[in-house]
């Protein structure tokens, strides 16, 4: 994972995609990767995962090696017009990029090629060892990552034309460019996943690099250790357990068959998840964090089971 | 087609109101009171808050419950639904033209309900083509537009169409006045009420002067002084051929202005009727709820009328007991104690493992107990705001057809 140059993260909403590409770059990072991380929808939530001041298109420093800015078209734009149309005074391009935002707002793929052409740039110029993209949810994802081919086939001249070739060619190279999906270990968003890779698959020429199964819980009972519970479950055993342990009890026996029945419902997901994916994309585990104190501290232990996952 | 009812277009028919006698058994304050209050005496329901906690499902749950329990015709409108939806519905599929749900899934469910459930889904691109076809000035326009390579990406692309056919399908379904109710999932946004301007948006796109300005020199084939600089930096990067094919394409959608702009504006006066009440669902977790607090904001500058916060998949209050609790901490020292003396009165336990047992059960309570006193901190905030909070409590069964659905609407608690 870490070995790419540019890696998309994505995920339906409310499986913590924001947190895992957080903390992929942090562990990037700490790697000694010279990483920046680019929040695209501009929810303005990587904010709040890394705790710090409000994160801006201009990069920002926010940790040793780990650098943070938030995608903004019309920023975009202005940079795009400086490097290739050499229009440096930004005051007179202002009706301009109005102009230019309208009918990118109408086109087709013009925002998004702003978008990933701004990604593209800063891995062709080296600035970055990785940049990690907290991109938009599953249902957007697609557009964005085949926004340089739809746009290539719309545009047959003009320097867009040139300019989508060689993003195409990025992000079809495997060596190079990588999707994560994120999910957790549910109906939905393990379905969304499915559909995902499917789509992928055939509307881009982006690679699967891992799915991250967030909020795994934990395993209660060993079998030898579950054929007790059952017993303990029984009208003799509630007996027995509350005669024995007292007040509290059923409350106890609620919260384990709970714990029980999650787990299960869980590990079914993950062996369908695991089944509709090709064999060679490695899903990577992340357990529940039952308290996990603030929005950082959740980075730093998702960071760290990934990379006991990935072996680091 | 949606089957066309007598009922007069305007929809002027006047709902009974559920919480009461006509509830089928529902009295205020007991079980399903909540469902009944979200429904009750309520014609267009829209569901909104952050993605990923359990919208689609609970919009479904009311439009289940409504039909069971109020009667009339009960629309449920998603945006994205999961097959599993479809499934629970026990329809095969769900399209973009309303479908009701067969007597035969109630049936099977136990359920006799009073009413009907219809479905249906957004789908973006025949919901512009209908769109296109009902403002089209004349059949050569309609045809133009429909062939428009732009048109064909833009109708399946645009990011922010899907809000603006969400609105402007409601507008359509209630104005057709088939429906006593119409419970609507509204689509994932970037920002909290996008949706709501959508139609507003769409009107002012179409109405731009930069709109008319873009589109002048490509139609009368000059180039005047103003727009030299743009269409000359325009052309170099996207070659005037893609311009040619914008310009052309607004060119003939700009026909439509008329028909938009009063939609647009029909669309923005039901919203902000009383007609429509907003129901904003969140998880108790920290991101989502922050983006529910932002809905919350912006519903209440709007002045736009909140029925309830629901909060979904919320613990169970027994995870908070203080004797379990106690309980759990005895646990940790006492575990093998308390398993020997199970061992002695039950035939079949191993005291050994036992132990293990109540140390792991031990274990998993006080991780659970955790989580659900982080949920109890996050909804005293919420409560705090005197705002009015419903919840669901967490169900470890997933939904699977129109019982389960029917079940998590009567769960959910005042």
């Amino acid at each position: 994972m870490l070995n790419k140059r540019l890696l998309f993260v994505t995920g339906k909403g409310g499986v913590g995609k924001t947190t895992v590409a957080a903390a992929v770059a942090v562990l990037a990072a700490r790697k000694g990767l010279r990483t920046l991380l680019c929040e695209v929808d501009g929810k303005g939530e990587l904010s709040g995962v890394l705790g710090s001041s409000a994160v801006s298109y201009k990069e920002r420093e926010m940790a040793s090696g780990l650098f943070a800015m938030s995608m903004d078209t019309e920023a975009a734009l202005r940079e795009y017009l400086r490097i290739y149309m050499h229009i440096p005074v930004v005051g007179r391009i202002g009706p301009l990029a109005k102009a230019f935002d309208f009918v990118a707002t109408a086109a087709p793929g013009v925002k998004e090629i702003l978008i990933v052409g701004k990604l593209c740039y800063e891995v062709r110029e080296r600035t970055y060892d990785l940049v990690v993209v907290d991109a938009t949810a599953t249902g957007h994802v697609v557009a964005h990552l085949a926004a340089p081919q739809v746009l290539a086939e719309l545009v047959k001249v003009g320097l867009i034309e040139s300019q989508t070739k060689w993003m195409v060619g990025m992000l079809s190279d495997p060596q190079v460019t990588g999707l994560v999906i994120v999910a957790t270990p549910e109906e939905m968003p393990v379905t969304e996943t499915i559909e995902l890779v499917e789509r992928v698959e055939n509307e881009t020429s982006v690679n699967l690099t891992s799915v991250v199964v967030n909020r795994v819980l934990p395993e209660l009972f060993a079998r030898s250790e579950e054929e007790q519970f059952d017993i303990l479950c029984s009208d003799k055993g509630v007996k027995a357990f509350t005669d024995a342990a007292g007040a509290g009890s059923s409350a106890l026996l609620d919260g384990a068959r709970m714990a029980v029945n999650l787990r299960r419902s869980s590990t079914l997901h993950m062996e369908r998840l695991r089944d509709a994916l090709p064999g060679d994309v490695p899903v990577l585990n992340v357990p529940y964090c039952f308290d996990p104190g603030s929005a950082p501290d959740l980075v730093d232990q998702v960071a760290a089971s990934l990379s006991e996952e990935l072996g680091l | 087609m949606s089957p066309r009812g007598d009922a007069p277009a305007g929809a002027r028919k006047t709902r009974q109101g559920a919480g009461g006698a006509s509830a089928g058994g529902a009295s205020a304050g007991g079980a399903s009171a909540g469902a009944a209050k979200l429904v009750s005496g309520k014609r267009i329901i829209v569901a909104c808050g952050p993605g990923g906690v359990g919208k689609t499902t609970m919009a479904a749950a009311l439009g289940v419950f409504a039909a069971i329990r109020d009667g009339g015709k009960v629309l449920v409108v998603t945006v994205d639904p999961a097959r599993r939806l479809a499934d629970a519905l026990g329809i095969g599929s769900i399209g973009n033209t309303q479908r009701q749900v067969p007597m035969a899934a109630f049936e099977e469910a136990g359920v006799k309900p009073k009413g009907e459930l219809w479905a249906a889904m957004l789908d973006m691109k025949e919901s512009w083509d209908d769109l296109v076809r009902r403002h089209a000035p004349d059949a050569a326009t309609r045809d133009h537009i429909l062939s428009n390579p732009l048109y064909q990406s833009i109708s399946a692309r645009f990011v922010q169409s899907q809000d603006y056919i969400a609105m402007e399908r409601l507008y359509q379904i209630y104005t057709d006045g088939d429906y006593d109710l119409v419970i609507v999932d509204t689509p994932p946004s970037r920002n909290a009420l996008d949706f709501l301007d959508a139609p507003k948006r769409m009107a002012d796109f179409f109405s731009s002067r930069l709109l008319k300005w873009l589109l002048v020199p490509y139609r009368a084939k000059w180039i005047n002084v103003a727009s030299r600089p743009f269409y000359q930096i325009a052309d170099r990067i996207l070659g005037s051929q893609f311009l040619t094919d914008i310009s052309d394409f607004f060119a003939s959608f700009q026909t439509m202005y008329d028909g938009f702009v009063r939609r647009a504006q029909a669309v923005e006066r039901l919203i902000e009727g009383r007609e429509t009440s907003f129901i904003v669902i969140s998880t108790l977790e920290e991101v989502p709820l922050r983006e529910a607090r932002t809905f919350l904001d912006e519903l209440g500058s709007r002045g736009l009328g909140l029925s309830a916060v629901l909060l979904n998949k919320v613990l169970p209050a027994y995870l908070r007991d203080p004797k379990a609790l106690a309980l759990a901490g005895q646990l940790e020292s006492e575990t093998a104690e308390i398993a020997a003396e199970i061992a002695g009165s039950v035939t079949g336990v191993d005291a050994e493992t036992l132990a293990r047992v109540l140390a792991e059960m031990a274990r998993g309570f006080n991780d659970f107990h955790a989580s659900a006193e982080r949920e109890a901190r996050l909804r005293k905030r919420l409560e705090d705001r005197s705002l009015p909070v419903m919840a669901v409590p967490y169900m470890d069964t997933e939904v699977t057809d129109l019982r389960g659905l029917f079940t998590l609407a009567e769960a959910i608690e005042t």
